[in-house]
């Protein structure tokens, strides 16, 4: 019988360091956890890796290692950023290791996953960081050979020269490579000559995803590690007053109970520095489950919060950010918007003449559109490893945007910027939550408080309810409409608690003569943050929906009729500024309209389109779907998207598929209750996320073919699937949807 | 405290925890098996799936006091089943199914004890039987179509 502890110990990456005074020392080495086993199989020691620019390593036994710079959360990035870097380095893919860069931006320039900007940041640096490191090992070899560099052609990992019939490995040139300067201005590729981006490739990491290998935060183990979670008010709104621990602390495993406040009075929030409450009562164990039991025992009184202002350094200016007091409800936000609605709201653009076309208009429709807050429920709950001690602040974390990590880390755990190591981990999810990094100071803060390295963990039921949700909307659409159903203004007027998500420069803007756009804020202590295409997901789901009762009221196709606009916005654009090419709008509406057959679509299809631009990428989605026993069943998805030149196809086409299934999710099941200031769901049985069986039968996705530099798909594809299911369940059951979730408002008679 | 004997992936484990400790945390806190993930804690989203006596189960539901000498078959004991990657695993690899991973290996436990009963399910009977298993990133449709061909592989 084996009492086991390190029953992986086989496979489990033990790193062995002989110590000058004999013996052993053991650890757990992250670098192993984040390598392919086979490859960890004949892995060089450390000091063997020479470097070619931050982001290439290679062994004189010639393996080739590529450092992915931005957190991993299922965008492919582990694969599609280091094939930028072999495009041009040119080493042998198949057997080229990726590793997740640790915490280190000066090294890697830019370390952000949110956004969609991966793609597009990478596009450049990481092709020049690969034709950089291959010049240097081709000079390497020129050196060596006494041959001119224009005589050498490089492929798979080996630098040849035909003349001489000489030819060398990357591993055996890396070394002198390493010595030489590095050229400064490289020749890139022209995409014509791409080899591999362009080529589906099957994600690197894919190995240790299916075998259960240790690759996230909530897997990570150290020597003498604790476990900590944390207790937070049971509502927004309610701050800590006192805990009793007495019973806690005799529940067996438990170490330690105490509280922390987890910015320091009058931080200076940065832009991802969120946080739903600032004052928790941590419970510190040996063990998951003795700590979770042990929490249920402390006695914790709670009391109101006080309005307070909180200040904002972000975005290149300061704010204060009133955060008021008061237990809120969902109910009560429902009435505060509509209220909204009917009162002057900021002006935003104004093109034209609208209140006259108003007035003179023949008929008008208005159609007000609403939204819950939602969770992001990634499936991996919150958790942080720190370990703080004299010599440094150690953290290993899922974080989404490491490169501005530090000022928070820095100020609120009074340590000194150059002490702060971090590893990266793969994300079991993200969609914008984890790029809230308040856990790492709450992390960091508890391992200072017992002087131990200790993993903090939310619990699913920690993690839903505290906030950081995607904000909840209102915004209502309204057309002018004259005798011969022309079109003659559009209004939009909206906002959200507590941030609205009106985009004044955005289609129809700039296809009408009249246009006004407004909006409104109310504040809240709800915490909001950045949810799959933050600011859009909404908008898309309200216009794209609108513009379908537009068009079917003024008799035209939706399809054609949304082109039409494009091309008159093409041709004679309104207003000076419109954030969109229409080109690019008009190229996605035509290969879905392609792609989907649409032109010859049977009168009474229960089909639904949408198109939507944000995050620099094009997507439109056709949506068919049926009604069975009152659910919707999603027959199909045709995509076409536009996001330049496609990276890894393999990678392209499951995001898509992914925001399409996520996309359905939300719009159907998505959404969050607050009563007296306490989230209504607290776990999955009550909130409801998307599952096999709800799923799209099938799922089509079609890119069109460009030269455009790549832009990103984590979150482009997802607004405007919310539209084209609408639109979709319009025609399947003759009801409009104006407010979600959809399910709800389906069911209602 | 209470000391409980557990055969987990073949071999025998002697563990010594509290009586109501789900299997889960057992396998993940104290015998290191951290291929079971932790998703929920009630048995909503199939991260923990793990197999008992063969068939599919949520760890986060059972209790350690409740297992006796049923064994237990977790993601790293499915690989050791069968000596190299499972046909369910390579088709995962092969259709390249995972974007974050995080219910993958839930999601392989559920397919490899679906395929157990039902060697060739049909399109219904494989979203009915998985539907257990939430994956927040949606790849459901890659899921479905590993497990056919998974299905389709093992009759070759």
């Amino acid at each position: 019988m084996e009492k086991s502890t390190n029953q992986q110990s086989r496979r489990s990456f033990l790193k062995v360091t002989s110590l000058t005074g004999g013996g052993m020392m053991i650890g757990f080495s992250w670098l192993a956890n984040l390598v392919p086993n086979e490859a960890l199989a004949t892995a060089a020691n450390a000091n063997d890796w020479v470097e070619l620019t931050g982001f290439i390593k290679i062994t004189p036994d010639n393996q080739v290692k590529i450092f992915n710079p931005n957190p991993e959360f299922g965008t492919n990035v582990m694969t599609s950023l280091p094939m930028m870097v072999n495009e041009e380095l040119q080493a042998d893919w198949s057997k080229v290791i990726v590793e997740m860069g640790d915490y280190d931006t000066p090294r890697f320039k830019s370390q952000f996953t949110g956004g969609s900007r991966g793609m597009a940041q990478g596009w450049k640096p990481l092709r020049t960081a690969g034709a950089t490191a291959r010049m240097m090992l081709m000079q390497a070899a020129a050196n060596e050979w006494n041959v001119p560099v224009a005589e050498l052609t490089v492929a798979n990992g080996v630098v040849s020269h035909k003349a001489s019939n000489r030819s060398a490995n990357f591993g055996a040139l890396a070394t002198a490579a390493s010595k030489l300067t590095a050229p400064t201005n490289v020749e890139l590729k022209k995409n014509s000559a791409f080899s591999l981006i362009g080529t589906p490739q099957k994600n690197k990491v894919g190995k240790d995803i299916v075998a259960g290998h240790s690759l996230f935060t909530m897997d990570y183990k150290h020597e003498g590690m604790l476990i900590a979670m944390a207790i937070h008010p049971p509502a927004f709104g309610m701050t800590l007053k006192s805990f009793d621990a007495t019973e806690a602390l005799k529940m067996p495993g438990i170490k330690s109970v105490f509280d922390i406040q987890v910015y320091k009075d009058g931080y200076k929030r940065a832009g991802f520095d969120t946080r739903a409450f600032n004052k928790l009562v941590v419970v510190v164990g040996n063990s998951t489950w003795e700590v979770m039991n042990a929490r249920k025992k402390v006695n914790v009184q709670w009391i109101p919060t006080e309005t307070t202002k909180e200040i904002v350094a972000a975005w290149g200016g300061q704010r204060e950010e009133i955060v008021p007091a008061g237990l809120e409800s969902t109910d009560e936000h429902m009435k505060q918007m509509y209220a909204m609605q009917q009162k002057p709201a900021k002006l935003l653009r104004k093109d034209g003449d609208p209140e006259t076309a108003f007035s003179k208009a023949a008929k008008v429709i208005e159609r007000t559109y609403s939204a819950p807050f939602l969770s992001h429920n990634p499936m991996e709950p919150i958790s942080c490893f720190a370990h703080i001690t004299d010599e440094k602040a150690y953290f290993v974390a899922p974080i989404q945007i490491p490169e501005m990590m530090k000022q928070n880390i820095v100020s609120n755990l009074g340590i000194p910027g150059d002490k702060i190591e971090m590893k990266l981990t793969r994300m079991g999810g993200g969609f914008g939550r984890r790029a809230y990094g308040h856990y790492i100071v709450e992390a960091g803060l508890i391992s200072q408080k017992i002087k131990a390295p200790v993993k903090l963990i939310y619990t699913r039921e920690d993690d839903m309810t505290n906030g950081i949700y995607r904000p909840t909307y209102m915004v209502t659409y309204k057309a002018a409409i004259d005798s011969n159903n022309n079109v003659t203004a559009i209004s939009i007027k909206g906002g959200g608690i507590p941030e609205g998500a009106v985009h004044e420069n955005r289609f129809p803007a700039g296809a009408f003569e009249n246009y006004i756009a407004e909006g409104w804020e109310i504040p809240s202590n709800i915490t909001i943050g950045a949810f799959r295409a933050p600011g859009s997901n909404f908008i898309a789901s309200a216009e794209q929906s609108f513009l379908d009762e537009l068009a079917e009221t003024i008799g035209k196709d939706p399809l054609d009729y949304r082109l039409e606009l494009l091309r008159k916005a093409k041709a004679n654009p309104v207003g000076k500024r419109n954030d969109y090419d229409a080109d690019r709008y008009i190229a996605v509406l035509e290969l879905v309209k392609e792609k989907s057959n649409w032109a010859a679509r049977p009168k009474n299809a229960r089909r639904g389109v949408a198109a939507y631009f944000c995050h620099s990428s094009y997507a439109a989605h056709v949506v068919d779907v049926t009604m069975k026993d009152g659910q919707p069943v999603i027959d199909k998805v045709i995509s076409a998207i536009d996001c330049g030149v496609i990276v890894n196809p393999e990678g392209a086409v499951n995001m898509v598929e992914g925001a399409v299934v996520d996309g359905i999710g939300n719009a159907l099941y998505g959404g969050m209750r607050i009563e007296k200031g306490v989230p209504m769901q607290k776990n999955l049985n009550q909130y409801r996320i998307i599952r096999h069986k709800e799923a799209p039968k099938k799922i089509e996705v079609h890119f069109v073919q460009n030269n455009f530099d790549p832009t990103g798909l984590g979150e482009p594809p997802f607004p405007p699937v919310f539209g084209a299911l609408a639109n979709a369940l319009y025609k399947a059951t003759g009801k409009r949807l104006y407010n979600q979730p959809y399910l709800n408002e389906l069911n209602k008679s | 405290m209470s000391k409980f004997n557990l055969k987990v992936n073949g071999k025998n484990h002697e563990v010594d925890v509290d009586p109501t400790t789900p299997v889960l945390w057992v396998l993940r806190d104290h015998l290191n098996l951290i291929g079971t993930k932790y998703g929920c804690g009630v048995g909503s989203c199939g991260a923990c799936t793990i197999h008992l006596n063969g068939r599919a189960l949520k760890s986060c539901q059972l209790p350690v006091s409740a297992v006796g000498t049923q064994p237990i078959t977790t993601i790293e004991g499915v690989v050791a089943e069968v000596g190299e990657m499972h046909p369910v695993q390579k088709a995962w690899l092969e259709l390249d199914v995972a974007q974050c991973g995080y219910c993958q290996t839930g999601q392989i436990m559920a397919a490899v004890s679906l395929l157990k009963t039902k060697p060739h399910p049909t399109e219904e009977e494989i979203e009915s039987a998985m539907s257990g298993n939430i994956c927040r990133c949606g790849t459901y449709v890659r899921i479905k179509a590993a497990i056919q061909q998974a299905a389709k592989s093992s009759t070759k």
